[in-house]
């Protein structure tokens, strides 16, 4: 045999075997995908740690969330379009110790519903009885989500409700019922928001808002003037809703100071998150984008400036859809987890896993996407995420919700979705030129994510085997210790479907401590304050939020997993004012309400 | 455009004329792997519409370090590159991958195929086409192809049809660019006669970034389309012709079929231009094949 022909024959060899890569990696991928295969209760806490229960119904909470009816002009993909709404906010209104759930429905006249904790295990809508229920009237609009945060530090967290229409703010009294104080507030007229935090960007001890457009202001998506309001591109488009940073007064009235303040885009909002990302002291704005690039906004005292291409994090374009912090390698740095758009075949975007890299820090820090490397990245039409420790093993797990529009289970919308997203902007952003859904589904009836850290740079799926098996299409996602239990048990909102409580159940040899801070020179929902706790040679950090992942937030309370027979050397609370405290070695198994010292 | 000769450096790089066959000074081999990158830098500079530099430059660099080594082996000679480089530009463009790993494999896979996949000492596959197919059916958990719009700037998009239609005017090649546009927009309006479905909705991917490079790169291929001027306007109608019936299947909602439409005209050409040149090698059986 000549040589020519024996590599001839090698050649081939080798070109058969290349080809066979893809099928042997699905084959790999496969087998770790075993390990999200149903199992029983006993077996999921025996080898993860928890187990969750959904016991929505059985604790007195039956809410199903509807969705708005827009302009005739877009009934052929009306499923798509109003596609939001669904949205759930934990706060403790009435300051019993116990937290509750806000929920917001966005059919127009639906009701959004608060839920008060009982004590016992159930709950009960008192939204009518607040004055928190009858939001979505006819000409205002429909909610959208809400944020909870002591605007004028009387103690009661004030609720800031954003809508695609008029934003509303509702001051807490005393727990008991709650006053409409939008327009001394100033708030604007109408504004299609999806996302809004709460944060004290100056750091003057009062609590300043952030609110982020979705469709532009100027669209009344019930009376449209023409229907060229969708996105000009499906990932360059610039004709989004504006961005509003509300500067609290003190008097109960803010001032709008977004382009005096340096943030001044049209990018299709989503999602926002607020965190010390630099260890300056300061609360960076990172903005999670639809349709484009992420956005970072470094905040030096009273201005910022977008340094997301500098960074890494505004490179590539995706769908972004959710914004949440956390330390997921327990080194003392917060990491961002922005979820995006992934279906088989048609657009594989991944999530994206922003961790800082070693060695970068202030203002010359870069992050890279691990997302892939700690399998966090595929997770179908992802909305929301929170970090939280679900096994209290002392590492932060991801809870992800997603699905599109579950509609008929054997047309889908995705063919014909494709089409339009490669459009011209005179083509896309017309949705007189998009194809009708026709009651097809896009990406619906897809399977939630429950990422356990392995504490080792791994995440892996255990949704099925705990429990997490709905398939509705989730939206907003909260962690939350409901029952006061040292747990953190999970709640998500689904658009047209009904809000899910699950009761996490977790291992009993695994410890816990958890935070609740309240501010005294600082705003007083201590919002922005970080916790960082030592222990068995570790560290992790964690913040108090003003709203974070997908239209949620999440509790203020901070909760910390500790694995077995911990050994806590300290915990360091750095306060916004700055302020630095430590508790010595405090104990497990409580919970710490430590008050900012005067 | 040439994505897939084969020939000896020296013919190519080292004694060029500049004479009739060049352009600006150059030979037409070099217009365009040039006007490619052009398309890369002018994207990536209005748009940004690289996934990463690290994915793009892997795939180049693994299309060409591949050619240089099975060149070496199976001519004895370090071949000319710029084809080898139009593959993996081709790849880090078309295909969008969050991973690494489909960059590098599709590009290997690519110029392999011009060495494996053979009849009459031609190949019968454009590479970037094979290689991005093979992606597509056998790993749709982790590529796409790039569908969407890069974005909406007008004058950076007239620039690059207006230079493109140049360029394969010069190489003599207008004839299919125009007959595929031309076939697209009538079968545009057949599927909206057929759908009911806005006659913007069946145009608009043509407008999109992946057309350009078909249009320009892949269908015009001159060692992967047949040797008639003739046969060249029927095989790409029927290309387009083929992707229609694609684009009609997805429509229709037919799920054996699924697997084709996530990129109609990158699987039409796959299926239509190896049963071409298969078709045109043997009509000219006995006559040499250069």
């Amino acid at each position: 045999m000549s040589g020519r022909k024996l590599a001839r024959i090698v050649l081939v060899v080798v070109f058969v075997g290349l080809i066979s890569v893809p099928l042997v990696m699905k084959k790999l991928a496969a087998r770790r995908a075993q390990a999200n295969a149903t199992i029983g209760e006993k077996a999921a806490l025996n080898r993860y740690g928890f187990h969750l229960e959904e016991v929505a119904k059985a604790s007195g909470v039956n809410f199903k969330h509807q969705a708005p009816t827009l302009d005739h002009r877009l009934d052929h993909i009306m499923p798509q379009v109003a596609s939001m709404g669904a949205a759930v906010s934990v706060v403790d209104f009435n300051r019993d110790g116990w937290a509750d759930l806000y929920v917001t429905n966005s059919g127009e006249g639906s009701k959004n519903a608060l839920f008060k904790n009982n004590h016992d295990g159930s709950f009960s809508d008192v939204a009518a009885d607040v004055g928190l229920a009858d939001l979505n009237q006819a000409g205002t609009g429909v909610s959208m989500g809400s944020v909870w945060g002591d605007y004028d530090n009387d103690g009661y967290e004030d609720l800031f409700l954003y809508k695609w229409g008029k934003p509303e703010l509702f001051h807490n009294d005393g727990g008991q019922k709650f006053t409409r104080v939008t327009e001394k507030a100033g708030l604007p007229a109408w504004v299609n928001a999806n996302t809004a935090i709460w944060f004290d960007y100056d750091r003057d001890g009062r609590l300043d808002l952030f609110l982020g457009g979705y469709y532009s202001e100027d669209v009344d998506l019930w009376h449209l003037k023409n229907t060229k309001m969708m996105p000009e591109s499906f990932e360059y488009a610039k004709n989004g809703g504006r961005k509003y940073l509300f500067h609290n007064l003190g008097d109960g009235a803010f001032e709008e100071i977004s382009q005096k303040a340096g943030i001044d885009t049209r990018r299709w909002a989503l999602a926002a998150t607020v965190a010390d990302l630099r260890g300056s002291g300061q609360q960076d704005l990172f903005i999670a984008n639809d349709y484009g690039i992420s956005e970072l906004y470094f905040n030096d005292g009273k201005q910022f400036r977008e340094v997301g291409n500098e960074t890494g994090v505004g490179f590539s374009p995706k769908s972004g859809m959710n914004a949440s912090v956390g330390d997921v390698l327990n080194q003392g740095r917060f990491a961002i987890y922005v979820s995006n758009i992934s279906e088989e075949g048609v657009l594989i975007q991944g999530n994206n896993l922003w961790v800082p890299r070693d060695g970068t820090t202030g203002d010359a820090i870069k992050y890279d996407n691990l997302a892939r490397e700690m399998d966090v990245e595929i997770g179908g039409w992802s909305f929301g995420a929170q970090f939280g420790d679900m096994n209290n093993d002392g590492t932060l797990d991801l809870y992800l919700v997603n699905g599109y529009v579950s509609a008929d289970r054997n047309q889908n919308y995705w063919y014909d979705f494709s089409k339009i997203a490669g459009g011209n902007s005179t083509i896309i952003s017309d949705a007189a030129h998009w194809p009708a859904m026709d009651g097809r589904s896009l990406s619906g009836y897809q399977q939630k994510k429950v990422w356990l850290n392995d504490g080792a740079g791994r995440f892996i799926n255990v949704a099925q085997a705990v429990g997490a098996s709905d398939v509705f299409d989730g939206r907003s996602v909260v962690m939350v210790d409901l029952w006061n239990r040292g747990v953190l048990d999970v709640v998500v909102a689904n658009q047209r479907g009904p809000l899910l409580i699950y009761k996490n159940h977790v291992t009993q040899e695994n410890k816990w401590i958890d935070f609740e801070l309240e501010g005294a020179t600082s705003n007083r929902s201590a919002i922005g304050a970080e916790v960082r706790l030592f222990w068995d040679g570790h560290q992790q950090v964690q913040q108090v939020s003003g709203g974070n992942g997908f239209c949620s937030q999440s509790q203020r309370r901070l909760h910390f997993g500790l694995g077995k027979n911990p050994q806590i050397e300290k915990a360091e609370i750095r306060w916004p004012s700055g302020k630095i405290e430590t508790l010595q070695k405090p104990t497990s198994g409580q919970v710490y309400r430590v008050k900012e010292s005067a | 455009m040439s994505e897939s000769t084969i020939q000896p450096v020296r013919a190519a790089t080292l004694d060029v004329p500049v004479s009739r066959g060049s352009w600006i000074g150059l030979n037409n081999r070099y217009i365009p792997p040039l006007f490619i990158t052009f398309i890369l830098v002018v994207g990536h500079l209005f748009y940004g519409i690289l996934e990463s530099y690290e994915r793009t430059a892997l795939a180049i660099v693994c299309a060409l370090v591949t050619e240089l080594v099975l060149g070496r082996i199976f001519f004895g000679k370090w071949l000319n590159l710029s084809s080898a480089y139009i593959s993996g530009i081709s790849v880090g463009i078309l295909l969008r991958s969050p991973a690494f790993w489909p960059y590098a494999l599709c590009s290997v896979l690519s110029i392999m195929s011009k060495y494996v996949l053979r009849v009459k000492g031609r190949h019968l596959w454009n590479p970037s086409n094979f290689g991005i197919c093979v992606l597509l059916f056998l790993a749709p958990e982790t590529v796409a192809a790039l569908s969407v719009q890069w974005g909406n700037y007008k004058w950076p998009l007239l620039v690059i049809w207006i230079l493109g239609s140049v360029i394969i005017y010069r190489a003599k090649r207008i004839h299919i660019s125009v007959t595929y546009v031309a076939s697209f927009f009538a079968f545009a309006f057949l599927r909206s006669w057929i759908t009911g479905d806005p006659w913007f909705a069946e145009v608009a991917p043509i407008t999109g970034p992946m057309y350009q490079l078909f249009v320009f790169f892949m269908v015009t291929d001159p060692r992967t389309t047949v040797s008639t001027r003739r046969g060249r306007i029927v095989v790409v109608a029927i290309v387009a012709l083929v992707e229609t019936l694609i684009r009609l299947a997805g429509d229709f909602q037919l799920p054996l079929l699924r697997p084709f439409y996530v990129s109609p005209p990158i699987l039409a050409l796959s299926i239509v231009g190896p049963i071409a040149m298969w078709w045109d090698l043997r009509r000219k059986a006995g006559t040499p094949v250069s």
